[in-house]
């Protein structure tokens, strides 16, 4: 299978006051089109790096970070947010979600900023009902997140990740916050987005239980991958 | 158009969180209200004062005083003076078929005003029988005018709006004399209504003033009828008199009013406005750190660090426009047709109406917004440069 995401070489150092910190040196990861990866590691081994190297939203030092051909390590920040825009659906540990907005509001959020923004208003409704219903919650679309139990707010924000249709979903702790069985209906949810729909899947999780719903585990340790596990 | 749709919905979901930080936004608006209020109150009451002298003058009508003096006070004008000034060109006639031309004097006399109860002056002008013709503005509401020769008043509307013991037929004691209220009369907007009038001879008589008046007021045929006749008075040495129109004399005492806006009330608006500035900009910055999780993730999904900033600018302008409307609308409530009186020209008191009208309101709003603008920049910049990191 081709890569569709690789990393070559990374580096990437922190500067606290006079001390540098060295998070990855030289780290190299290939994840091809349709994986479902889940990461994991100890607090400080550099996943949280890993996953804003992954989405765009901070620099490396050094090396290649290219998606799907596309090469993002020389990107300016307005170059980072438009490829974000383009490509990456997010999906947060504390869901997120704009509290003075409906759920279906929430969810049309991306259709903001793409392609997509030039679709007629009822193509953009229809896709938000859409998103809305792949995570079953077309009943609650009406509802401002505070109406909504935690593991509804998190299917409200992984509508709102893949709504405007990205190329892969990054996931910090999507169920670091919910009870055993929320967080195995969302995980449910993930693994149908990616078997279903072929979505690419990053998912960054200190549950083992929750990485066995990914198709393969990469540990981290100190800023190198000491595992892969299937 | 992807820039302006995700600019539109941060600044939506901004203005829709205001209730959440609600009564620091209420403190904003009510500070900046208060500026708005103050400034417009004082602009207001410049303004009531000067349209009241701008509205007094005519362009028709010449006012001559002698030479040098600045108010009618100072002023003293001799019987052959006036002889001559009735002989110029261009004035009109009257019903009689003389010449429109009013010698008047004027002096100070003390009455009590209402609002305070205190003494204050009040000008007595002795008018003679074309007094009212040189005064287009001017009407009787009330009663008759003075009889020639008799110790009859009638009052200015304004005064006795603002001065106790004025009301028809009542007596009043100035000095060693009595006089009688006999009619009212009304020139909206204008200096007259804060003056008490009666006939010139008994006037001259009972104060000693001998036959000399202070000033003398034509009506010429027309505005166009103004270069002659001031070149006819220029021509002869007997007449060494300052010559005007009456529009002009009074246009340079409004003049004077706007240096009172111009050095009190504008800086007095400023400062107030740097104690607003220090609150709005309280507020759009604990906006934007009780937001910050929210723009980060906004700034995360793609959106523009420019969104992030209209998002908080606006929110500060909307925040300040809510403070304009209402010091706007309390100063026009309060303050927008409240009647006043202080000190004129005459060193006498002038009464006038407080005018609260659109150009200043449109001055107050654009202080507001300015206040709002300054208030949200340095917040909104703050919020254009999270870092999309702090989401995750």
């Amino acid at each position: 299978m081709s890569d569709f995401i690789k990393l070559t070489n990374v580096t990437k150092t922190y500067t606290r006051g006079k001390e540098s910190i060295s998070i990855f040196d030289k780290l190299t990861l290939s994840i091809p089109k349709g994986d479902f990866v889940a990461i994991m590691g100890p607090s400080g081994s550099g996943k949280t790096t890993l996953l804003n190297l992954l989405g765009g939203t901070d620099r490396c030092d050094s090396g290649e970070i290219v998606f799907d051909g596309e090469h993002i390590e020389g990107y300016s920040e307005g170059q980072l947010a438009a490829w974000r825009a383009r490509n990456v659906g997010f999906i947060f540990q504390f869901y997120n979600l704009m509290p003075v907005l409906t759920a279906a509001q929430n969810v049309e959020l991306p259709l903001m900023l793409t392609s997509l923004t030039s679709l007629p208003s009822q193509k953009r409704k229809d896709n938000v009902a859409t998103a809305l219903k792949i995570v079953d919650l077309s009943d609650r679309a009406g509802h401002k997140p505070k109406e909504l139990s935690g593991g509804q707010q998190q299917r409200v924000a992984i509508a709102r990740a893949i709504v405007s249709d990205p190329k892969f979903l990054l996931c910090d702790e999507p169920t670091g916050d919910l009870d055993r069985a929320t967080a195995n209906d969302i995980l449910k949810t993930l693994q149908q987005l990616n078997r279903e729909l072929g979505k690419t899947i990053i998912m960054v999780t200190h549950d083992p239980e929750a990485a066995r719903f990914a198709t393969r585990t990469l540990h981290l340790d100190k800023g190198q991958f000491v595992e892969v596990t299937s | 158009m992807s820039l302006m749709n995700q600019t539109g919905s941060v600044i939506m979901m901004n203005v829709r969180s205001i209730p959440q930080r609600l009564w620091m936004s209420v403190a904003t608006v009510v500070s900046i209200a208060l500026v708005v209020a103050v400034l417009l109150g004082f602009l207001a009451l410049a303004n009531g004062f000067s349209q009241t002298l701008k509205g007094s003058g005519s362009p028709n009508v010449v006012i001559v005083l002698r030479d040098g003096s600045g108010a009618e006070l100072n002023s003293v004008i001799g019987r052959d003076q006036i002889d001559l000034l009735a002989a110029g060109p261009g004035i009109k006639l009257g019903a009689d078929g003389k010449p429109l031309i009013s010698a008047e004097l004027m002096l100070v006399v003390d009455g009590i005003k209402k609002s305070s109860g205190t003494k204050a002056n009040m000008p007595l002008r002795g008018i003679g029988p074309n007094g009212l013709a040189v005064r287009s503005q001017v009407r009787l509401r009330e009663g008759r005018m003075f009889a020639p020769g008799s110790n009859e008043i009638v009052v200015g509307a304004g005064l006795l709006r603002e001065f106790a013991g004025f009301e028809m037929g009542k007596t009043i004691r100035f000095g060693a004399q009595t006089w009688r209220v006999v009619g009212v009369f009304e020139a909206p907007g204008t200096v007259f209504e804060s003056e008490l009038w009666a006939d010139a001879p008994v006037v001259q008589s009972l104060f000693n003033r001998g036959t000399s008046f202070q000033t003398a007021r034509i009506a010429l045929t027309s505005p166009e009828a103004m270069p002659a006749y001031l070149a006819y008075i220029k021509s002869d040495p007997r007449l060494q008199l300052k010559v005007q129109s009456e529009q002009a004399y009074f246009a340079a005492q409004a003049e004077r009013s706007g240096l009172l806006i111009k050095y009190v009330g504008w800086p007095l608006g400023l400062i107030m406005s740097v104690g607003a500035l220090a609150g709005a900009l309280n507020t759009m910055y604990a906006s934007v750190a009780s937001r910050a999780s929210e723009i980060a993730t906004l700034r995360v999904i793609g959106f523009s660090g420019f969104s992030a900033f209209m998002g908080t600018m606006c929110e500060a302008l909307v925040l300040s426009a809510l403070g304009a409307l209402l010091g706007t609308a309390a100063c026009s409530l309060l303050f927008n047709g409240l009647s006043a009186s202080t000190l004129g020209a005459g060193f006498t008191q002038v009464a006038f109406r407080l005018q609260v009208g659109p150009e200043l309101v449109g001055q107050a709003m654009v202080l507001a917004l300015v206040i709002g603008f300054v208030g949200g920049v340095f917040p909104g910049l703050r919020a254009a440069r999270q870092r999309p990191l702090l989401a995750l």
